[in-house]
């Protein structure tokens, strides 16, 4: 670590938290939900040389006092109970575990609270300046509520990371979410916090997981205007979900001013990911964490954490896009060409799929979309009256 | 439903002998549209709405303005013998009421006294309700027979995932007219176990459902 190398800069440019205990969050061999994400893309990238031993930082644990940032000690106890074999899955049903989406397992309490610990220290890091950036790929479970589990997420390690933030760092946090399913446990976290302001770019909720995220929820009481939805069209490809990506946040970070941005990089609104719709390819994942970083240095000093997300082709696509947020952080140039050979072999006996050998997405990758013009006018649309009231705003002081 | 089930009960309303400035301020302050004017008994008498009130003005173009109009009552400008409803009047006959006479608003009218008011809005929202989501949800639409048991045949699949349904609905199809088009909430985030199984099952699932692509 840099700190010991009087040579070295006193401030690392990042840090990768993981420790081999963020596998343990597991609900099945079955579940899409898989961990193995991890592992994937930490060989993929010590593969290339692009992460090393010294990078790597050991996440700390989380006290229960932490985890109450963010939510409610019945519901606590109850995934206590539930991962020592104590809870049914009827008592669980009303915490939303217990359910095909969200079953107990062993030591759920334990693992759960690991994540979170992991994305503190991202979080410190990052706020007392030891690194400019820090990354979390176990952390992004969004969907976790104050009192109840949810679409593959017991805690929410954004939630309790922003609340640990603001408290311990008096910080006013941007939250900017790329999965392709809405934000919505850090959003309703934080609906009325003036001080908090969630982004949320999403496949829109006509059908899919959990159906909010309309342009209309923008925030209530004082933290009216700081919650923003882009509830983007099926079938968007990249043009367009760039389009909205970086015209939304160049705004909203430039009207927001935070001191710290935190990340969602969930990496399922891929044309492969199998519970999604969205046509996106790698190119998205590039441009995503670039932007990212380019905005935390314009407006906050460089602090910028990331965390990761849901993301269920863990073969083909999770790896891949994973490592650009790293090498984006540490300021390495993003890899073209094919994916180290000794990596493919290793993986291949593994994956039911046949691995991309490339850095970039085959041409063709898919048929071309009938209606793509409708969407991107329609994804337009959507961009334009999200943000219209900051535009307006705006406007007014000319 | 019923519409004492969605009607507004504070209600703002007007007597007959008020002004039509007495009338604009109440509307512009409550963002409202129409009025009830009622007697001392609170009976309704008539109903007061922003159009008939906007003709009786002055255009805003027109510099010159009579005075005196807006001191004048809202004996002549209400309508006084509105269409009304009633507490226990269902919701979906209702909406064809709006419907069939293009209306706006309706007065709820029990034992001749006024106790509440629906609008095009409360209609609106309570369609939201019905079809939006208002708790974590994927919605899973379903081509169907028209026929006796079908739904059965389909909710047995979602029983067989312990999967919680949170609403369904029955559309007519716009392209065969012997199916019909099941859409269904469904508490999970991952869809996919129970669409196998529904196609398994013969079911032809749209999901997501976009005229003119087809994925899977």
């Amino acid at each position: 670590m840099a700190k010991y190398a009087g040579y070295q800069s006193s401030i690392n440019k990042a840090v990768f938290i993981y420790s081999p205990e963020q596998l343990d969050y597991k609900f099945s061999d079955t579940h899409p939900f898989n961990q193995k994400r991890l592992e994937l893309t930490i060989d993929l990238l010590t593969s290339i040389n692009a992460l090393n031993p010294s990078n790597i930082v050991k996440p700390r644990n989380t006290t229960e006092e932490e985890l109450l940032l963010g939510h409610d000690i019945r519901y606590i106890n109850a995934v206590k109970m539930a991962g020592h074999g104590k809870l049914t899955e009827k008592q669980g049903e009303p915490f939303g575990i217990g359910t095909e989406d969200t079953p107990i397992f062993p030591n759920m309490h334990e693992a759960s609270a690991k994540i979170v610990g992991a994305t503190l220290t991202a979080c410190d890091y990052v706020m007392q300046g030891l690194s400019e950036h820090a990354l979390n790929l176990g952390g992004g479970l969004h969907h976790g509520f104050k009192g109840r589990a949810s679409g593959f997420c017991i805690y929410n390690d954004s939630t309790v990371a922003i609340k640990y933030m603001q408290k311990k760092y008096n910080a006013r946090v941007l939250y900017i979410d790329t999965d392709a399913h809405h934000g919505d446990g850090v959003q309703w976290s934080f609906y009325d916090e003036p001080n908090v302001c969630t982004v949320s770019i999403h496949e829109t909720g006509r059908y899919l997981f959990p159906g909010t995220g309309t342009i209309t929820e923008r925030g209530s009481g004082k933290g009216y205007g700081t919650s923003f939805n882009f509830p983007i069209d099926a079938f968007t490809e990249d043009e367009s979900f760039l389009e909205v990506y970086t015209t939304a946040l160049r705004e909203i970070t430039d009207h927001f001013k935070p001191d710290v941005i935190l990340s969602q990089n969930g990496a399922d609104a891929h044309y492969l990911d199998p519970l999604t719709h969205l046509y996106g390819t790698m190119n998205i994942y590039k441009e995503i964490p670039k932007l990212a970083h380019e905005l935390a240095h314009k407006y906050c000093d460089g602090k910028w954490v990331a965390v990761g997300g849901g993301g269920y082709d863990i073969w083909r696509v999770v790896p891949r896009a994973w490592s650009f947020i790293w090498m984006e952080m540490t300021d390495q140039a993003l890899p073209t060409g094919n994916l180290p050979k000794a990596w493919l072999d290793k993986w291949q006996k593994e994956s039911p799929v046949t691995l991309i050998p490339t850095w970039t997405d085959p041409e063709n990758l898919y048929d071309p979309i009938p209606r793509k013009t409708e969407i991107t006018e329609k994804n337009q649309q959507i961009l334009e009256k999200a943000l219209l009231p900051i535009r307006s705003k705006n406007s007014e002081l000319i | 439903m019923l519409i004492e089930e969605i009607m507004k009960t504070k209600i703002f309303t007007l007597k007959s002998d008020n002004t039509i400035k007495d009338a604009l301020r109440i509307m512009r302050a409550n963002k409202i549209r129409h009025l009830p004017i009622v007697n001392d008994e609170n009976n309704l008498v008539g109903l007061l709405t922003e159009r008939d009130l906007k003709n009786a003005l002055p255009s805003p173009l027109v510099k010159k303005t009579v005075e005196n109009i807006y001191e004048q009552n809202l004996e002549k400008l209400m309508i006084t013998n509105p269409i009304v409803c009633h507490p226990l009047d269902f919701v979906e006959e209702t909406a064809l009421i709006f419907y069939e006479n293009r209306i706006g608003c309706l007065p709820v009218v029990s034992g001749g006294k006024l106790v509440g008011i629906v609008t095009t809005n409360d209609l609106l929202y309570t369609y939201i309700e019905i079809t939006g989501a208002t708790r974590p949800s994927s919605q899973i639409e379903i081509r169907v027979n028209d026929q006796a048991g079908t739904l059965h045949d389909v909710t047995k699949v979602f029983t067989k995932h312990h999967a919680s349904i949170l609403s369904v609905l029955v559309y007519p199809d716009s392209q065969h007219e012997e199916k019909r088009i099941l859409s269904i909430r469904v508490k999970v985030m991952n869809p996919l176990p129970i669409i196998d199984d529904l196609r398994k099952e013969g079911f032809d699932v749209l999901w997501p459902n976009m005229p003119g692509i087809n994925r899977l």
